[in-house]
């Protein structure tokens, strides 16, 4: 007898088809044609009216989630080092070597308990020290606000006053770092508004300049291929495409665009020559930046030369950035005459030009161009494509809301995230050296989404002490963070720092699970119970839900049986509690059910469907009021009038009534900056930052430090930039869904091993030797990674491509710095930070060599 | 009686592989007796392509998809009377029980459309899903989740269906595979890629781009003349050209002496920059 559950995922809402307690099939979440609300309705410039329909466009991934839920990889039960003694030798040096033996879950929980209880002590007040405990998650764990990271692992690690591991701003660095000190929304963590852009863009955008962004391979983070059609409507009704990247993308051939391809970290210096010309040509909205700006002259005189002698032409742009001067002319004249949106990352801002040497400058000169034009006024955005439809906006609380963290929602008694006595912090892209070196050093608070200065916060480890256990939980650093040898070296570090216990918690065996001393089964969010909405991670973005045609919040339901002895992560750390002593404390006597009613009851959501109708159902669509009102992002900057958009974490407005009810405040007509204006020369910088050579006041194009100027390219002349993958999500589904590897574009089958491809052009692969299909070695001073070949006109010569993510690290040897064979493009990537005081990750700005593998 | 068919727009299709992943989840260690037994790891009963073509920066991908093709007169039914049949919705079907074994059969379809399953044993092809149809539903699994709405499924048969209709409007751009086969394949795709070819205006004087510029492609052997204007980069193209045919364009602007080029399309040509002299 079959039978259909409903679920959600990063990529979507499901329905889940079960027989005989087996998932048969996985669908788009199906809805009756009568159960869908009124459909929103945008109209284009010619009258024409366009609806979505009637269908839920999930991720592609997801439709090989039963292929992961079943996979080989999973975790079935817990295992112990075969050479960990916690009672005698712990031979950290093995670790990623030896192999393991299976153990019980009591002997499991005992043998973790008995570390915890040796790590921590009590303080006279009540809370705990366990400063030497620290965990870190992966970004995206399972979907779900009772199961997501923030509330299971949040509760248990603020419960033990634990070591924080600061999380960097890993898609949007230079948004963060940089275009925060331009525009403000410090509480959006660097990305603009998007609300109502699509209405503004079919109506009135003429030109879409898609810079650094690939709208069809990231979609929008979680809103699956929802916003797809938003573009196929615009490519047909005959708006010109333009995208700037070193690869020619997968929404650039659908939309069949004119390609910049510009070479890998000179986006700025593009971007300086168009304001150049439009300097000369005198061809910018004086008004609006009269209006509503700072610092003009200050930046006109970096670009035209005067404060450095060298004016940025578009013959000192095309040097740089291979692209015709004529063309870089010809392209800023042609955006001068027309309303232009600008896309410069999925949710507006992101994509890999920001993860570069001296990203914060590309993200700033991208507001740069659009303040120039005048933001706001009807067809100039910035604008990914991938949000800005209509919708309700009644509240239900995302993962990263406080209202649905475990360890801090109002539904908590004990809240433990608030609690946590411990000062030091650790930070996620040097935590391996703090552990090598045991000490570290670093500013800001990773997510800085509480004010510009928390940036410049300086943070030292130790303050209490060493972290001795740590605690990893879902997904591999190795493809996603940079210079990732250093992760394998931190695990066998056998120094005085070294670790002395590791927790690997994960559904499957990911490749950071092979360096821990104990692994811990969990489950899988199709095991469990939960609830959820679509798209909606809550916190820094608010109401995400505009990235979808649907507004769809689901009832999680526990599909079928956890697999093999697996568990949830809430009875994970409820069991651990358990014999810590703490059940109660951690649980509260409650059940996960308990806290998804909860939730459920605090969410507006009580007031649209009973619980009991909800769990029946499976979800709920929240339709789009019929008297839904426009307020298009920066429109009313640029009309100078208070705040009415739906922004409700921006401090300049007030929120009235839970979260949907917004009134004006004095400030309300100002952006998040020190000046409350688009700073062209950023005052907080000034203030904070005042002698920052690497990043001034006005953005500058400042040569990579790992680019096509620098001495390490006469050795290594290939630019190589990992972008985010389009068949998987971060590391997720890569490696465990091993329909994947069919797709010959995530990966290639050559004898029996499915290979990570890299990009390269015919030029560069002649003058090697290397022929399409032919395995690869890239290689430079930190690593060696096999890719096979795809000999492709989709890069420029002196340029590779090959996305980063690759889930699987799989060295020939196991030592840190061997060859890998699992398309570990990030082993091979500098740890240095996008500039002196700008601490994000620059994976973009990376030199290799490639030769034929003969390995 | 019916006659199903699909159409692929391919100019839509961004190569998503949704419908790839979506037939896996719904065949893969899955029976749907009587009309599909189960496949397995490797045996994929949709293939998308991807097809990159055109030099330099003047690159186009496109997809196509390898499918069966639902023949009106198939050719692998002719040969294999007693293992496959029609249904009256027009779906071929192979009969999983009575096809074992008979590995002969998947050579018997010109498109290439039928897999082996060495596990079962089983010669396999796409079934349009047929047994979710019979249970009541209007979908393919294919169908149901292409997010660019790249495809359309339907009775070709019903001249109210919206695949007819777009059938009926479209006629000039869509086409079968392989019509000389001769087995009135039911499968139609819209703008498969072509040869085309492109180049880039520039102003010799200025060393601008050369907006405007009326540029025209007349082909050698059938006269067919084509006309465009370079856009504001000065960049044109001719699309969906035949092959191994001979061409001669003509760039003409205000101002400058004409410039004509030849260009065979043995593929595409990106005939670069033409720098036009001042008159």
């Amino acid at each position: 007898m079959e039978k259909v559950y409903t679920n959600l995922t990063t990529g979507g809402p499901i329905s889940v088809y079960v027989e005989d307690g087996k998932v048969t099939r996985i669908r788009p979440l199906q809805v009756p044609e009568e159960d869908y609300p009124k459909p929103w309705t945008v109209v284009d410039r010619y009258g024409r009216k366009y609806s979505p329909p009637k269908a839920m466009r999930i991720a592609q991934n997801v439709f090989a989630e039963r292929n992961r839920l079943y996979s080989k990889d999973r975790i079935l039960y817990p295992m112990k080092r075969v050479d960990w003694d916690p009672n005698g030798n712990r031979n950290p040096q093995n670790r990623g070597k030896s192999g393991y033996v299976r153990i019980s879950w009591d002997e499991a929980t005992t043998l973790i308990a008995n570390e915890i209880k040796r790590l921590i002590k009590v303080n006279p007040d009540g809370t705990i020290d366990g400063h030497k405990i620290t965990a870190i998650t992966s970004s995206h764990h399972n979907w779900g606000i009772v199961g997501y990271k923030m509330g299971p692992f949040g509760r248990f690690f603020g419960m033990l006053g634990y070591t924080p591991i600061l999380d960097n701003p890993d898609s949007w660095e230079g948004w963060m770092w940089g275009a925060t000190h331009m525009w403000g929304f410090y509480w959006r963590l660097g990305q603009p508004e998007q609300f109502d852009l699509l209405q503004d863009a079919m109506k009135h955008t003429d030109m879409i300049v898609f810079w650094s962004n690939d709208p069809d391979s990231t979609h929008g983070i979680y809103s699956g291929q929802e916003s797809n059609i938003w573009r196929v409507w615009l490519k047909e009704m005959g708006v010109k495409c333009v995208f700037i990247d070193p690869y020619y993308n997968y929404t650039n051939a659908v939309m069949d665009g004119t390609w910049f391809p510009v070479r890998p970290g000179t986006d700025t210096a593009l971007a300086a020559a168009i304001a150049y010309t439009w300097f000369v040509d005198d061809t910018y909205d004086h008004d609006f930046v009269e209006r509503k700006t700072i610092g003009i002259e200050e930046f006109r005189d970096y670009i035209m030369g005067k404060e450095d002698g060298v004016p940025k032409t578009p013959e000192w742009a095309a040097e740089k950035t291979g692209i015709p001067a004529r063309r870089i002319r010809a392209l800023a004249r042609e955006w001068a005459s027309k309303r232009v949106a600008l896309a410069g990352g999925v949710r507006g801002g992101e994509g890999s030009a920001c993860r570069s040497a001296y990203g914060t400058e590309e993200a700033r000169f991208l507001i740069a161009l659009a303040a120039t034009q005048g933001i706001g006024k009807p067809g100039v955005s910035i604008w990914g494509t991938t949000m800005g439809a209509p919708s309700d906006y009644t509240w239900f609380p995302g993962y990263a809301e406080p209202e649905s963290q475990m360890g801090k929602s109002p539904v908590a008694k004990y809240k433990f995230a608030l609690t946590n006595p411990t000062k030091q912090r650790l930070y996620r892209l040097t935590f391996p050296d703090a552990i090598i070196n045991g000490k570290d050093a670093f500013i800001g608070d990773g997510f800085c989404g509480q004010s510009i200065e928390q940036q410049f916060n300086k943070h030292e480890y130790p303050i209490e002490g060493h972290v001795k256990m740590f605690w990893r939980y879902g997904g591999s650093f190795f493809g996603t963070m940079t210079d990732t040898n250093k992760w394998a070296r931190m695990y066998q570090n056998d120094g005085p720092y070294a670790l002395e216990c590791v927790i690997n918690q994960d559904c499957w065996f990911s490749s950071e699970t092979k360096y821990a001393d104990i692994i811990l089964p969990a489950c899988t969010n199709l095991e469990r119970n939960d609830l959820g909405e679509w798209a909606v991670g809550g916190g820094y973005t608010t109401h995400a839900q505009i990235g979808n045609n649907w507004r769809v919040i689901v009832r999680q339901m526990k599909c079928v049986e956890p697999l093999g002895e697996s568990k949830s992560d809430y009875e994970i750390f409820a069991m651990v509690a358990e014999k810590l002593g703490m059940g109660e404390l951690y649980t509260e006597g409650k059940t996960e059910d308990d806290w998804a009613k909860a939730y459920w009851e605090l969410s507006d959501l009580s007031k649209r469907i009973s619980w009991e109708e909800f769990c029946k159902k499976g979800y709920y669509i929240v339709p789009v009021p019929d008297d839904y009102e426009e307020h298009p992002a920066f429109r009313l900057y640029y009309e100078d009038r208070d705040c009415d958009t739906q922004d409700y974490l921006n401090p300049k407005i007030k929120v009235v009534n839970h979260m949907n009810t917004l009134e004006p405040t004095e400030h309300s007509k100002e952006l998040g900056t020190y000046s409350g204006k688009i700073e062209f020369a950023s005052e907080s910088l000034k203030k904070l930052s005042p002698d920052d050579d690497e990043r001034p006041p006005v953005p500058h194009y400042i040569p990579s430090w790992e680019g096509h100027e620098t001495e390490l390219y006469k050795k290594y002349p290939l630019q190589i930039i990992s972008p985010h993958p389009r068949f998987s999500f971060h590391t997720h589904y890569d490696k465990h869904a091993s329909w994947l590897d069919e797709i010959p574009i995530h990966r290639v089958q050559k004898d029996g091993y499915a290979y990570w491809p890299v990009r390269i052009n015919p030029k560069d692969a002649d003058a090697r030797g290397i022929k399409n299909g032919d395995l690869v070695e890239l290689y430079n001073d930190r690593g060696s990674v096999i890719c096979i070949a795809c000999v492709t006109h989709r890069v420029p010569p002196g340029v590779m491509h090959s996305y980063g993510c690759s889930a699987k690290y799989d060295p020939v040897v196991p030592v840190p710095g061997a060859t890998d064979r699992g398309g570990c493009v990030n082993l091979l990537t500098s740890g240095r930070f996008l500039s002196k005081n700008a601490p994000g990750m620059a994976p973009n700005s990376c030199l290799v060599e490639c030769r034929k593998w003969e390995g | 009686m019916a006659r199903l068919g699909f159409v692929f727009n391919v100019e839509r299709c961004n190569g998503c592989f949704s419908c790839f992943l979506a037939c896996k989840d719904e065949f893969t260690d899955n029976e749907h007796l009587p009309t599909a037994a189960a496949t397995t790891e490797g045996v994929n009963l949709i293939k998308v392509n991807e097809v990159e073509y055109g030099t330099g920066t003047k690159v186009k991908v496109d997809y196509t998809h390898s499918i069966c093709q639902q023949c009106s007169k198939p050719a692998c039914m002719e040969k294999f009377p007693e293992q496959i049949y029609k249904r009256p919705d027009g779906i071929v079907i192979i009969d999983p029980v009575k096809a074992k074994g008979m590995q002969e059969i998947v050579g018997s379809c010109p498109y290439g459309a039928i897999v082996w399953n060495e596990k079962a044993q089983l010669p396999q092809k796409c079934t349009m899903c047929a047994h979710m149809l019979d249970a009541g539903e209007k979908v393919t699994r294919c169908f149901e989740c292409c997010p660019n709405q790249a495809m359309l499924f339907g009775d070709l048969d019903d001249p109210n269906s919206e695949i007819s209709i777009y059938v009926k409007e479209h006629a000039a751009e869509l086409e079968l595979l392989h019509p000389e086969y001769g087995t009135e394949p039911n499968v139609y795709y819209r703008h498969l890629p072509k040869p085309f070819i492109c180049g880039e205006v520039v102003c010799g004087d200025t060393d601008d781009c050369c907006k405007g510029a009326k540029v025209t492609c007349v082909c050698d052997s059938c006269g067919k003349k084509m006309e465009t204007e370079t856009d504001f980069l000065g960049d044109f193209e001719f699309r969906f050209l035949p092959t191994n045919e001979h061409f001669t364009i003509t760039v003409e602007a205000p101002g400058y002496k004409p410039a004509t080029l030849k260009a065979k399309t043995h593929g595409s040509v990106n005939l670069g920059e033409i720098v036009l002299e001042k008159a």
